[in-house]
């Protein structure tokens, strides 16, 4: 087994207390991080110059429903992937949320392109971001309810505008 | 009522008719309605390598307004709906609908809670294209039904009359 990446280095060194898990398979750096957590993590991702992850890269959301062996963890885990340009090396550091209240702070000051991809992930799975300055559907209708990517979204539901519900 | 009151005799009546179909049926102006990957073939159709406009249909028009075919090119979701049958509405008559590739016929393989499952749950569709997606032999072949279809219909030239 290799040297811990820089990343999971200075990660784990400053935020011990935070830290849930980390794994670095095949090189891919992974961080879960405990819920509430995301925010000053991820900024410091940013701003620390050995790690400089100016890009963010994608913003996801995983809905755990009757997964195996996840009874008593929470429902949710939104995920980041982050990339330094500057380095040219990558991270994915995942926030689990609670189903009773999915919400997590916004990121969209520390990157202005969480804008869409949270509400995305809002549209999609009904994870709220607090502190997100235009929080409503991107992709689907107004008209729409429910949040379709949700494992208890039925896979047969249909919400049409207009025609018949086929 | 109508052009056969305007014109007396049955023979004159039937040429007439005939002679609508033809200049309809090779003045098609269309409406591309693309929305997806069907619109490739639609292009490489439309471009001088299989040269649509040696069928009459060389001139796609932008506004509904101005249209007598509605393309229908590549899946339609439910968010998108209204807006298709806006346009068909402001088509003016006469006009007709060609569903051009697999989502537009049936869906296609999506079949979510996003995806309409054939535009002919919302608007009358004339001439089915299948294919994901078709080639353009398919669409020239389709286009060529199409103008069969428009020969030999009754043709409405009088205002007031409506399709049927």
């Amino acid at each position: 087994m290799s040297q811990p990446s820089v990343t999971l280095q200075l990660l784990q060194e400053r935020f011990a207390s935070v830290i849930r898990e980390v794994h670095s398979l095949h090189g891919d750096d992974t961080v879960v991080v405990e819920p509430g957590a995301n925010l000053e993590v991820l900024q410091f991702c940013r701003d620390e110059p050995r790690l400089a992850y100016n890009v963010l890269v994608d913003l996801t959301c995983v809905d755990y429903l009757d997964y195996p062996d996840r009874e008593g963890q929470p429902r949710f885990e939104v995920v980041y992937h982050l990339y330094s340009l500057e380095h040219n090396h990558r991270v994915r550091i995942k926030c689990p949320v609670a189903a009773e209240d999915p919400t997590v702070a916004t990121v969209v000051e520390l990157w202005p392109i969480a804008d869409w991809l949270e509400r995305e992930a809002w549209d999609m799975f009904g994870v709220n971001f607090a502190g997100h300055p235009d929080m409503r559907r991107i992709l689907m209708y107004e008209e729409f309810e429910g949040h379709p990517l949700r494992k208890d979204y039925s896979i047969s539901r249909r919400q049409p505008l207009v025609g018949p519900k086929n | 009522m109508g052009v056969e009151k305007a014109l007396e005799g049955g023979i004159l009546l039937s040429r007439l008719d005939h002679v609508i179909g033809w200049a309809r049926k090779y003045s098609i102006f269309q409406y591309p309605f693309v929305t997806a990957c069907c619109g490739m073939e639609y292009m490489s159709t439309a471009c001088s390598h299989y040269d649509i406009d040696r069928f009459g249909a060389g001139l796609p028009r932008f506004s509904p307004r101005q249209a007598d075919v509605l393309f229908v090119v590549g899946t339609i979701s439910h968010k998108l709906a209204p807006v298709l049958v806006k346009i068909y509405e402001q088509m003016c008559e006469p006009k007709w609908v060609v569903a051009f590739g697999v989502c537009t016929v049936s869906g296609g393989f999506y079949n979510n809670y996003a995806t309409v499952q054939g535009i002919d749950t919302m608007i009358p569709v004339d001439l089915y294209i299948p294919g994901c997606p078709p080639r353009p032999e398919t669409v020239l072949h389709g286009l060529m039904m199409l103008q069969e279809k428009i020969q030999h219909e009754k043709q409405e030239v009088l205002p007031g009359q409506v399709r049927t």
